[in-house]
């Protein structure tokens, strides 16, 4: 088993073995922690470890490059050979790939190199001895107030190993927590939740989280039904960061260009330059941002428009992808950016949007709404026409009537239709920008700092009977 | 019955699994059981008919999870030796010890026949894992190569996702199994870019994934070659299609699209697990709440819904669950009443159902098995009328091909629905497509305007393999057949319209 020699020294024997024209190997090794719970008692719990070792051949033909990627989880050292040549065999049935490049060479202070030595970092389930004391606690208190709790938390830590046959020896250690907290009255009737993401759960204190549920439930105490109409809508940071995600996700450079995504421009090439609001707002993306820190290099094992396997080990950097209300950047591989002279951009795994004049907090822009809806979150989001980024979803956890400045009551939940690309045009406030977790995406996209946002017209479709 | 890959049977499944369980056993647990899985999968897609990945993947690992003083513990890894096993089963009970303070119900199991060691593979003819990487991919540059040589279409999009699972599982009570399954789903997508106009739209092939092997996408199974034939024209009717009014419509909905419209409105909202609050603050919970079972009117009489681990090429069909019970087939909902539930073991004995109905699933050897959905379907009508009867009786209506976008609240109240195709019906007939049209309605509603069922002559399976639940998330295949079907007076919304243009 793998497990018997270090990450780093299966990189080294496997890039060793390597008979292709290009190799990149990545090594992961992944511990995970987790609690779950639903009516104020456990219901699953965990302690996994997982390890996966992919190799990625690049073979040279007469019309290109190809590649291929074989990865698998414990790997035994005398097994290794028999991997690499099947990745080699595989490379060699591809055909040239569309994105090949040289693979990335090992720079100066390359971003990643210093800590190849290190061990792997872990996680265990003793990262919740305090949440777990502190969670029996919220029972406690819950069972007493007539509240149900329900919810998730969760710690993983993923260390990347990756080598590749230029030299590169790069390393990165991700940390990712969060805790999902879901309060509701014993007959379902009402229901609220709150979302925290964290590197370590220091962070983390479910108590004060449970009281702010049990403010938000008393809200639901007065419920008014409301008719689908345009409002002005509240965005707390965590359905904005849902909303804002989806445009980052869909900002892919080729597509654009193609002509197959909103970000397509009318009579060819794509919408770069444009701009989309009049509003200052920033969206962009920063490996090194405070709390949020992400792979300050890429590493991929799985070919998409945006992610070439022949980036492996290019350096991320800061990015903005709206400056200012414009279209800034797209993801861009080196090759289609090579194709297009352009720059290439990679992703990276966090997403910020602030805007020069945003400030207050939620209840801040609650103070200053005449009347429109305070949202929870956001729910099960879906693509309806790609065209213009029309997205359906639901309301979810409490929607609440703002007038002059005050919650007067909850009412019910809506499914809305909106495009976040539209939507960004109709931004009437902006506050300051704070951690938050996409509640819809946080499973795949966990890092993320934005703002409430006050927007009118948010069209809230139809009524849906859903707490 | 194809053979299980002898280097599956060549792990050592059964020295670990004595290991973990006698440890388990020695640390007071009160029941434990030990799953080795082998997950292979193949992914391949091209872009225009060239290579753009090519992903071979292969997840081996195992778990051990415990029953211990009333509270459960799990625990999985992935390096097989007895002494690693011997950890995992102490881990196990120590995730079970600190998780005790918060837990405060007695976990219990329903009883299940103990089954001794049994072995079960799916039906399959050609395992796509012995196809070699450039057939599968010469394949599809041909498909693609079909499509691109159209007018109209400027971009083709292919892919082919294989897997191989192989689950070993064995508990406390004797019951020991050694399973393979295989299942696989080709896709190719049409793109039509009017650059000029700033319009694009694409037209996906209708083949299902299903639970079959390689033969799937060389036979006659589908008729691939009509398909493909076809889409460039429905692609082009697309593109200058009227956009639609919105309004109240006949719906003839096709199981190519309608099996999605069943996985999210009946097949999660009777989950035993959602219904009882288990998925609350995650996937959701259900309005067909456990109190309402033989009295909720889910739909119309004619409406009638199997559950069913045992459906030939279904994608959620197993011998054995990740429990050890044996798969069946139940009813759901009969003549149009609530009648039934999916279940695992702990809900079974808890709400007094008996046995449990082999519902328990793990996507990997590193989670927890969950209540997971069966293939759950609507039933034909016997002697039914053909699509082409249903779409007679319309007067002004909508015919609905494959589907597209889906979404449906936590409740599995409100969904609402796209799809590949929406045909015009005028006066019994198809009259040319619509554009920009979705259905929206309430799951009640909806199934109670079901008029009626088409007969098993319109019969289809169709499915998925990306079905999510649970924290951490967990996903599933699963499949869902349905007859074609005439549903009156179902809301339209224009999704121009709905977007403010």
């Amino acid at each position: 088993m793998t497990g018997s020699i270090p990450p780093q020294e299966t990189v080294e024997r496997a890039l060793a073995l390597s008979k292709a024209d290009g190799c990149v190997v990545i090594a992961t090794e992944r511990t995970e922690a987790n609690l779950r719970w639903a009516n104020n008692t456990l219901t699953t719990n965990g302690e996994m470890r997982s390890r996966q070792l992919a190799v990625i051949s690049m073979v040279n033909g007469a019309t290109g490059t190809a590649a291929a990627v074989l990865e698998r989880s414990a790997v035994d050292p005398d097994d290794l050979e028999t991997l690499v040549r099947a990745a080699e065999q595989a490379a060699r049935d591809a055909g040239p790939a569309d994105d090949a490049m040289p693979l990335v060479e090992p720079g100066t202070d390359h971003p990643g190199a210093a800590a190849w030595g290190e061990p792997a970092a872990e996680t265990s389930i003793e990262i919740f001895d305090r949440f777990a004391g502190q969670l029996g606690e919220a029972f406690g208190r819950a069972g007493a107030a007539d509240r149900l709790l329900f919810g998730f938390a969760e710690h993983v830590v993923e260390s990347t190993y990756l080598g590749s046959s230029t030299g590169l020896r790069l390393r990165h250690d991700q940390p990712t927590g969060r805790l999902e907290l879901n309060a509701k009255s014993p007959d379902f009737a009402r229901s609220v939740w709150s979302g925290q993401g964290s590197h370590d759960f220091s962070d983390v204190d479910v108590l004060a989280a449970d009281a702010d549920l049990a403010t938000r439930l008393r809200w639901e105490e007065r419920r008014t039904d409301l008719a689908p109409g345009r409002y002005e809508t509240i965005l707390p940071p965590t359905a904005v960061a849902d909303l804002m995600t989806y445009i980052y996700w869909s900002a892919i450079g080729r597509d654009a260009d193609e002509g197959r995504t909103v970000f397509s421009k009318k009579g060819g090439g794509s919408r770069l330059g444009e701009r989309l609001t009049e509003v200052p707002i920033t969206l962009r993306s920063d490996p090194s941002a405070a709390g949020l820190a992400a792979a300050p290099f890429v590493h991929t094992t799985w070919a998409h428009p945006a992610f070439s396997l022949f980036d492996n080990g290019q350096p991320t950097q800061p990015v903005e992808w709206i400056s200012g209300g414009v279209l800034n950047n797209l993801l861009k591989s080196r090759a289609w950016a090579t194709q297009t002279d352009a720059r290439p951009t990679m992703f990276v795994d966090n997403l910020l949007m602030e805007s020069p004049d945003g400030a207050g907090s939620l209840e801040d822009l609650v103070a200053r709404t005449e009347r429109g809806l305070l949202l929870t979150c956001l729910w099960y989001i879906r693509t309806v026409d790609p065209q213009t980024m029309l997205l359906t979803g639901l309301t979810r956890d409490g929607v609440y009537l703002v007038e002059n400045g005050e919650v007067t009551t909850a009412v019910n939940n809506f499914r809305f239709n909106e495009s976040p690309v539209g939507m960004l045009s109709r931004i009437a406030e902006v506050g300051a920008p704070e951690r938050t977790l996409p509640r819809e995406l946080s499973d795949y996209f966990n890092r993320t700092s934005m703002p409430a946002l006050r927007v009118s017209d948010f069209n809230m479709s139809t009524v849906s009977k859903g707490v | 019955m194809p053979d299980i890959d002898p280097a599956f049977l060549a792990l050592p499944m059964r020295p670990l699994a004595e290991a973990a369980l006698s440890r388990a056993r020695e640390l007071g647990a009160e029941h434990a059981d030990f799953r080795l899985e082998r997950i292979r999968s193949h992914d391949l897609s091209l872009r225009d008919a060239k290579l753009e990945r090519s992903h071979d993947g292969e997840d081996v690992g195992f778990a051990v999870r415990v029953v211990h003083e009333g509270t459960w513990g799990f625990a999985s890894a992935v390096d097989l030796t007895v002494d690693e096993a011997v950890r995992v089963a102490e881990r196990a009970v120590a995730v079970a010890k600190i998780s005790a303070p918060v837990n405060s119900e007695r976990i219990e199991l329903a009883e299940e026949p103990v089954y001794g060691d049994v072995t079960w593979v799916s039906a399959y003819e050609v395992n796509p894992f012995e196809v070699p990487d450039a057939d599968k991919i010469a394949l599809l540059a041909d498909f693609s190569e079909r499509l691109l040589a159209a007018d109209g279409v400027d971009h083709a999009d292919a892919s082919l996702r294989s897997y191989c699972e192989n689950k070993f599982y064995a508990d406390t009570a004797g019951t020991m199994t050694t399973q393979q399954r295989i299942r696989l789903q080709a896709q190719l997508e049409a793109t039509a870019v009017d650059a000029a106009q700033g319009q694009f739209e694409t037209m996906r092939t209708c083949a299902p994934p299903v639970g079959r092997g390689w033969e799937f996408v060389t036979g006659k199974t589908w008729d691939w070659d009509a398909e493909l034939a076809q889409m460039p024209e429905w692609l082009a009717q697309k593109m200058k299609a009227q956009s639609v009014k919105a309004g109240r419509y006949d719906l003839v909905i096709d199981p190519t699209n309608l099996w999605l419209t069943i996985h999210e409105s009946i097949g999660h909202a009777t989950e035993l697990d959602r219904a009882l609050g288990y998925e609350a603050a995650y996937a959701g919970t259900s309005f067909a709440t456990f109190d309402k079972l033989n009295t909720l009117r889910y739909g119309s009489p004619q409406l009638n819904v199997v559950g069913d681990r045992t459906t030939p090429y279904g994608l959620a069909t197993i011998g054995y669950d990740d429990e050890g019970v044996q798969t069946q087939s139940w009813d759901i909902v009969r003549d149009g009443t609530l009648v039934g539930y999916q279940t695992d073991r702990r809900m079974a004995r808890m709400k007094g159902l008996g046995r449990s109905n082999g519902c328990a699933f793990a996507d990997s050897p590193g989670h927890i098995p969950l209540q997971r959905m069966a293939n759950v379907s609507v039933q034909p009508a016997p002697d039914g009328p053909s699509t082409a009867d249903l779409i007679a009786g319309v007067e002004h209506g909508i015919y609905v091909v494959g589907d597209n976008s889906w979404s449906i609240d936590m409740q599995r109240y409100n969904f609402q629905f796209t799809a590949q195709r929406f045909f015009e019906i005028r006066a019994g007939k198809l009259v040319g497509q619509l554009r920009d049209v979705a259905y929206q309605a309430t799951t009640t509603d909806f199934w109670g305007s079901l008029e009626q069922a088409g007969g098993p002559q319109t019969f289809h399976l169709g499915g998925a393999f990306n079905c999510g639940k649970a924290q951490p998330g967990q996903v599933a295949a699963v499949s869902h057949g349905a007859p074609a079907t005439l549903f009156r007076g179902i809301n339209i919304l224009n999704t121009r319209e709905e977007g403010g243009e």
